[in-house]
């Protein structure tokens, strides 16, 4: 038996302790909005936060992510709904695949940073591959977020 | 006779996935498309498009093309609510399920928009005109002193109702004839034109929408499937012992090839209680396989052979003027050749079905392109009828040609029924790259005359690649007339030019990606276009609008016309949006290219540097004219993805094959852009009152040849062959 804190629930699932975090969030624990895009670590489309920092769950085992607080794009964070609402102003998504990871991508980014510069956005993003070509509108969407921040 | 009927009243509205009640508008699209208008359609009425408009005011529409990132689901609706002066917030979507009765649902040849403009907004303005009679017959009014505004029908006197509050009335009226209908003037358009958010965004931030993968049934089994690593080659035995000791692993099934175009490759499957094991349990499988014809395919080797067959005559397809006359009285020959790799599609989204069979009932959920063409495999595999075969098309998580082969579907199919359970087939990303249906390997050769005063007099164009109708009809070894594409009609103003095709038989499957055959024909003659244009001594720009030359009418026959004149004019507008006369800083050049495809005009102007022999893409600007612009940041967007997506296939795009077999297997090895290399993207869209035409595609290629031709000024070196990582400059 592992036990789980996703978006601040406890789930008690028995599978193997070598399943990836993203499969048993998404085939045990049921919630879809975290993606399979390749399974190696590569593209970002599987990103969640532990304990507050980004990980690709797809490379990560249950086992350690025991005891750890997971937030998917599924939870609640000031941060992610703020670049929610600056992703849904400016029509970020095109297939939308990619965005739940992108989103939870530039979370942690703003997390830890308040104002990020284009390269520290880069890097903060540099693994989240989007097939649709949406980069530039996820800069503006980052930037606009870091804009309204400093305003109120 | 009309092509909209009232169908409120009729029994059959549940089958098209609306409830009952309401205002229901039906109409015929197929006679609007530009293929041949069959009589049948004119006497029978299939509606294939539909609209409801309930009591409480909400607007549905049944969407019959799917999304994938291309905004048809906002798109279509906002026609409709535009032309019927509805309130654009109270529209809702439905998808269709894969059904003839939609008309032609697939989703690609960047054709949507081109075929439903005219049916959806005679539907607004259909709705519009019945709303208005309504009211006037409640208010006993002359509908003259009626008007419609925002959700609304207004009296000159003052009052006004709503629109869901004439539904009862509207429901019993008689559809009016169309020929009395009145357009909007376009320039009162409120939605037509300008932007819109897709309908779905919201679902897709939080993590709602509902893309092929996410799909889950009480019950439903994983399902993963190892194929031969080489196309076509079956099982001969298989150890499943390792699979099975899996935790999750159930059951391992042999699934048959389908020998049809998108018939399943066949393969070994493992069935799961999660995907993860499923994945695992394929891992641990040991299969032995015919490897069959396919095995001695060697991509480097082919390509010399393919290059051989274009240094030689071809089979003739165009012969304009005299050709070798052209090239003997020539004061300068140029030659160059070309060569492409493979490519494949690479959807953030894998290939996903889930299906569901029980007896000889089948349902379906899928990441489809082309709900139809799937449920017509199924209907053939179970050898049961349409009836019974329901095609429910979810998101779609990227396409880009990909999900419009649906062999996957039919993998899942017959899963569910072996195992007598839902079964969701699942691809891993190695077997998306590995099995896929590619992008052809191409070769080109390319020879022009120049004459003292460097105008070009002749130019041969032979190219060699294996043709799509090779996944269609075995044996086929030279490409099409359809694949001639803009090397046939080339939009160039030269007396003699010829167009051969060389030999080159296939040993993958080959298929549809984004832009087609574009990809090739689009570089080889934007690059060798501008080697002329050095050539002769030119400056690229001037040359080219040179070599267009003076406005004419390609294709006279087609029913959208190919106009030179607007050619020339987005690569105007291009070159004044980025300055082409410019000071640009040390290192840094343009390039430009500019291509017809889809029946819309695209130029693109890249800046790019080369320091330290390394490229990067700085601006691009790019110009569209695709007719008519139904959603303004649709247009916007696609122009974006496309300079992405053309960006990735000229830096990093390469598939390879050795002895039979795909080298390539995820994003380390097949990599696509990423954000920090993305370039800023400038996109002007002409303003046009011409037909509308293709967006998704048409921005794809331009961008290499573009990218080429600036390298070009900044290290005097053409590059002929992509990607550039193959020449050590990314
Ligand atoms: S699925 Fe985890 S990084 Fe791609
Ligand atoms: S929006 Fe489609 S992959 Fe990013």
């Amino acid at each position: 038996m592992i036990t789980l804190s996703i978006n601040g629930e406890k789930h008690i699932i028995d599978v193997s302790p070598e399943m990836p975090l993203l499969w048993a969030i998404r085939d045990i624990i049921g919630l879809t909005g975290t993606k399979y895009g390749c399974g190696k670590g590569l593209c970002g489309s599987c990103k969640v936060l532990l304990d507050n920092s980004p990980v690709q769950s797809c490379i990560i085992p249950i086992s350690a992510a025991q005891g750890k607080e997971i937030l998917t794009i599924e939870g609640e964070s000031k941060n992610l709904q703020l670049l929610q609402e600056s992703w849904v102003e400016l029509n970020v998504p095109q297939c939308g695949f990619c965005q739940p990871g992108q989103l939870i991508a530039a979370t942690a980014l703003l997390d830890k940073n308040e104002n990020p510069s284009d390269t520290e956005i880069d890097d903060a993003m540099i693994g989240n591959i989007c097939r649709c070509g949406t980069y530039q509108r996820i800069k503006k969407a980052i930037n606009r977020t870091v804009q309204l921040k400093k305003q109120s | 006779m009309n092509t909209i009927k009232n169908i409120s009243r009729r029994g059959f509205v549940k089958s098209i996935g609306l409830a009952s009640g309401g205002l229901i508008l039906a109409c015929n699209t197929s006679i609007f498309s530009d293929k041949e208008i069959k009589p049948e359609n004119l006497i029978n009425f299939n509606p294939n498009l539909f609209v409801q408009l309930n009591s409480d005011g909400s607007l549905t529409l049944v969407a019959s093309r799917s999304e994938m990132g291309n905004g048809v689901r906002t798109s279509l609706p906002s026609i409709i609510a535009d032309e019927m002066d509805a309130d654009w917030t109270r529209v809702s979507v439905k998808q269709g399920t894969g059904d003839s009765k939609y008309g032609d649902q697939n989703t690609d040849g960047s054709r949507s928009i081109r075929y439903l403009f005219d049916p959806m907004r005679k539907m607004g303005a259909m709705a519009k005109s019945m709303l208005i009679t309504a009211a006037s017959q409640k208010w006993q009014v002359p509908t003259n002193e009626c008007s419609a505004e925002n959700h609304f029908i207004l009296h000159s006197s003052g009052k006004k109702i709503g629109f869901g509050d004439l539904v009862e009335i509207a429901k019993t009226l008689k559809t009016p004839d169309e020929n009395s209908l009145t357009f909007k003037d376009p320039k009162d358009y409120k939605y037509i034109g300008k932007h819109l958010r897709s309908v779905d965004a919201e679902d897709y931030v939080l993590g709602k929408a509902t893309f092929g993968i996410d799909k889950k049934i009480p019950n439903m089994k994983y399902v993963a499937i190892e194929r031969c690593p080489v196309t076509f080659g079956t099982v001969k035995s298989f150890d499943k012992t390792e699979a099975l000791k899996i935790p999750g692993v159930e059951k391992i099934i042999e699934i048959p090839r389908i020998e049809r175009p998108f018939g399943a490759l066949g393969g070994v499957a493992v069935i799961a209680s999660n995907t993860w094991a499923a994945f695992k349990g394929k891992e641990a499988l040991k299969i032995e396989w015919n490897l069959k014809d396919n095995q001695n395919y060697n991509s480097d080797k082919y390509m010399n052979e393919i290059t051989k067959n274009v240094h030689k005559n071809g089979k003739v397809i165009k012969d304009k003027g005299n050709i070798n006359k052209a090239f003997k009285d020539a004061s300068k020959i140029i030659e160059s050749t070309f060569q492409l790799p493979h490519l494949i599609h690479a959807p953030m989204e894998v290939p996903t079905a889930t299906a569901w069979v029980q007896g000889d009932k089948c349902e379906v959920w899928a990441s489809t392109q082309t709900p139809q063409s799937a449920r017509k495999e199924v209907v053939e595999y179970l050898k049961t009828t349409e009836d019974k075969v329901t095609i429910n098309v979810t998101l779609l998580g990227g396409g880009f040609g990909r999900k419009s082969k649906p062999d996957y579907v039919i993998e899942a199919v017959i899963a569910s029924k072996l195992i007598g359970a839902p079964a969701q087939v699942v691809w891993t990303r190695e077997d998306e790259i590995k099995h896929g249906y590619y992008h052809t390997v191409s070769a080109q050769y390319l020879k022009a005359s120049l004459n003292k005063k460097g105008k070009v007099t002749g130019w041969l164009h032979r190219f060699a690649l294996p043709s799509i109708s090779s996944t269609f009809v075995s044996g086929v070894e030279y490409a099409s007339s359809g694949e001639s594409g803009a090397a046939t009609n080339l939009p160039f103003n030269i007396e003699n030019h010829k167009v051969e095709i060389g030999k080159a038989p296939a040993h993958v499957r080959i298929g549809w990606l984004r832009s087609v055959i574009n990809i090739p024909h689009g570089f080889a003659i934007n690059v060798f276009a501008d080697e002329l244009a050095y050539e002769a001594k030119k400056d690229p720009l001037e040359f080219r609008l040179n070599l267009i030359g003076e406005d004419r009418i390609l294709m006279p026959k087609a029913k959208i016309k190919f106009n030179t004149a607007r050619l020339k004019n987005v690569l105007k507008i291009a070159a004044k949006n980025a300055e082409w006369d410019k000071e640009l800083p040390n290192g840094h050049a343009f390039g430009l290219a500019v291509h017809y495809s889809f029946f819309s005009y695209v130029a693109s102007i890249v800046e790019v540097s080369l320091i330290n022999g390394k490229v990067k893409v700085h601006n691009i600007f790019t110009v569209i004219d695709c007719g008519i612009v139904v959603n303004r940041d649709t247009v916007i967007a696609q122009m974006e993805g496309a300079a992405m997506f053309g960006l990735s296939l000229t830096y990093y795009g390469k598939i390879t094959a050795k002895d039979g077999a795909i080298e390539q297997g995820n994003f380390h090895d097949y990599k696509i852009l990423r954000i920090n290399e993305a370039p800023k993207i400038h996109v002007e869209i002409v303003e046009s009152t011409e037909n509308p035409s293709g967006v998704g595609e048409p921005g794809v290629p331009v961008i290499a040849p573009a990218i080429v031709n600036a390298i070009f000024k900044l290290n005097g070196k053409r590059y002929y062959n992509l990607p550039l990582t193959d020449h050590d400059l990314v």
